[in-house]
């Protein structure tokens, strides 16, 4: 099944991070990224610029933000290919910014 | 460039929608779809299961648990989301018009990060 | 009348001729409207205590001359200042001796907004901010563009119009008709983005179709002897004709083939006529006056009962010479199918092909399954509609060509 993982994390907490720790995190992901691919789980990924350049069409009305204003920002997206949501739950709680942020996931409709 | 287009609506309203108007809005998003790939300009796309079938991993006081539900509660939800490549932000924001979910929902659009 | 009223009425009639009169001075638009604004909030916090003045529009004006002469005082020093200062304080002088005409501008200030200079994708968002005083967020959903893009591209024309010296002038005989033009396509523009929502439902558009006819208006009356600036009223009235039955009782879409003349606004009608004759006997062509033309020969049918698809045919011709545009090839090959037959019209559209921009453009997605349903390729028909349906935004449009494509696979 596919599964898509929404992270979730303090944009301005991040941007104020200090070299060395933001140094370990980009080495997490690297590690996650690369553990997902070893078990063929990966199918894509992307990170987002940050929600300052986020417009949001609502109703035909461009706005510029992002669609809600939340404490924690969507960052990034990981869409997976996965044996059932057990196995989405744990690549979920491996995922780096579920130390410090929200990974949301949801299951694509086919 | 690429963008990310965020699908939002109401999901009780998609979910109770009469049928007449789901097949148009099935049909309606097929050709969207279709319409971006013979662009050129459709790079992934899919729709999501409701939140009702979402789990967030979440950290309380450095403790991870998991919950059951989307991140936020919020008015409309995310339904889906189209990966695009186009040249410019007005090129982006001219799909976001297109996209069915514009005339009911909203669409949010995120610049990807490159390195 | 309350004072908020006033001022309200005030900005509706003067804002743009304000704006023009200052800024026309100072070629700085970005200062008179600040200026302005800084005077009509003035206003508000005076008139309720002092009473609403005779001349509400000079007093505002004197206001923010006053306003902007302190402003170039702090910012500007010497030499560069001087000029301004004096144009300035010299008809502060006039105004205080009594009942001041104020000039209208408005037509330098478009000649400047639609300067060769001037992106061309920022000139109608510029005349719509300076003329008719719309903020940058209503113009950027208007044109469907970030709000805070458009914010920065109008802050950098303004700045390029000070700049560069862009002069705020009607342009001389000889520059007159390319410069003009420039300022119609701007107007077009606007009025182009309002028509695409005839009912009205959607707020980012619901007057600029209004808007685009009062711009139209203003031109119109004060270069009543350019037959192109009548041309493109003429056009603009002939489109705002149909508005009401291009949507059925329950908000269809209804082309045009389909429409009730009766529906139709007669009086719009009759004076996008006279003025399109008026026009004619000047005997200038231009793309307007074949535009509206066509119109007319569409409108024709309230009396005649049929379409005379020869004469627009004749005039898409005409157009299409003109121009070189590929919407004109595409309404021409519309307009060919009635005279000549769906195979030769097909082949018209099937020359445009290799048009890369056409991948995203709807009509000629419509108007290719349209011609392909009637020369019977049910399913060629369907894909073309397809295309069509995935690049609508308009609901009701959508719902349209869905049936449409419906037809053409039951």
């Amino acid at each position: 099944m596919k599964v898509l993982l929404l992270m979730y994390q303090d944009e301005r907490a991040m941007q104020r991070l200090p070299r060395e720790e933001y140094g370990k995190l980009h080495g997490a992901f690297v590690a996650y990224v690369d553990a997902l691919k070893q078990a063929g789980a990966l199918l894509g990924n992307h990170g987002l610029r940050p929600t300052a350049e986020a417009q949001t069409v609502r109703k035909w009305v461009v706005l510029d933000g992002p669609f809600a204003e939340t404490k924690e920002q969507l960052a990034g997206y990981f869409l997976l290919d996965v044996p059932d949501m057990a196995a989405a739950l744990d690549w979920a709680k491996r995922h780096p910014t579920a130390a410090y942020g929200s990974v949301e996931v949801r299951p694509v409709w086919t | 460039m690429q963008y990310l287009l965020l699908v939002y609506a109401n999901e009780n309203a998609v979910l109770n929608a009469p049928k007449e108007t789901v097949t148009q809005v099935i049909g309606a998003y097929q050709a969207y779809t279709e319409a971006m790939k013979k662009a050129g300009a459709w790079v992934a796309s899919n729709r999501l299961r409701p939140t009702s079938e979402a789990t967030t991993v979440r950290n309380q006081n450095g403790k991870k648990s998991v919950l059951n539900g989307p991140f936020a509660e919020t008015k409309e939800q995310l339904g889906g989301f189209y990966l695009i490549e186009a040249p410019d932000l007005d090129a982006a924001l001219s799909w976001a018009a297109r996209c069915p979910g514009a005339a009911h929902g909203s669409i949010e659009v995120r610049p990807i990060w490159t390195m | 009348m309350d004072v908020s009223e006033t001022a309200d009425a005030v900005a509706r009639a003067s804002y743009g001729k304000l704006v023009a009169f200052l800024a026309a001075r100072t070629r700085d638009v970005a200062a008179a409207e600040d200026a302005l604004a800084e005077a009509f909030a003035a206003a508000l916090a005076e008139w309720p205590a002092r009473g609403i003045p005779r001349t509400p529009e000079a007093w505002l004006l004197t206001v923010a001359r006053r306003k902007l002469i302190d402003a170039a005082r702090r910012r500007q020093t010497g030499e560069e200042a001087a000029p301004t200062l004096a144009l300035l304080t010299e008809e502060l002088v006039d105004a205080a001796e009594g009942d001041m005409q104020i000039p209208d501008e408005r037509l330098r200030l478009m000649f400047a907004c639609a300067h060769p200079a001037i992106d061309e994708g920022v000139r109608a968002p510029l005349i719509l901010q300076t003329v008719l005083g719309f903020d940058a967020a209503t113009i950027a959903s208007a044109f469907m563009v970030a709000p805070a893009a458009m914010s920065q591209r109008l802050v950098r024309a303004k700045s390029r119009i000070r700049q560069a010296g862009i002069p705020f002038r009607v342009p001389e005989r000889d520059e007159l008709a390319e410069r003009l033009d420039a300022v119609l396509e701007a107007i077009y523009a606007v009025f182009a983005e309002g028509w695409t929502d005839p009912a009205g439902t959607q707020p980012r558009t619901r007057h600029l179709a209004e808007e685009g006819i009062w711009l139209g208006r203003l031109v119109a009356s004060l270069l009543p002897e350019e037959p192109e600036a009548l041309g493109l009223l003429a056009l603009m009235l002939h489109a705002e004709a149909r508005r009401d039955a291009r949507r059925g009782a329950e908000g269809e879409f209804i082309p045009l083939a389909a429409q009730a003349p009766a529906r139709w606004n007669a009086a719009l009608i009759d004076e996008a006529e006279e003025l399109l004759l008026r026009a004619s006997r000047m005997a200038r062509h231009g793309r307007f006056q074949l535009e509206a033309a066509v119109q007319s020969a569409h409108a024709a049918r309230r009396h005649r009962g049929s379409t005379d698809w020869a004469a627009i045919v004749q005039l898409y011709d005409a157009l299409f010479a003109m121009t070189g545009s590929v919407v004109v090839a595409i309404n021409r090959a519309v307009a060919l199918a009635e005279v000549h037959g769906v195979k030769r019209a097909l082949a018209a559209l099937d020359a445009l092909q290799d048009d890369a921009r056409l991948a995203q453009y709807q009509p000629y997605w419509a108007a290719r399954a349209a011609l392909l349903a009637r020369s019977g390729n049910s399913a060629a028909a369907a894909d073309a509609y397809q295309r069509a349906i995935g690049l609508e935004s308009d609901p009701a449009v959508r719902a349209f060509l869905q049936r449409a494509y419906l037809t053409c696979t039951t």
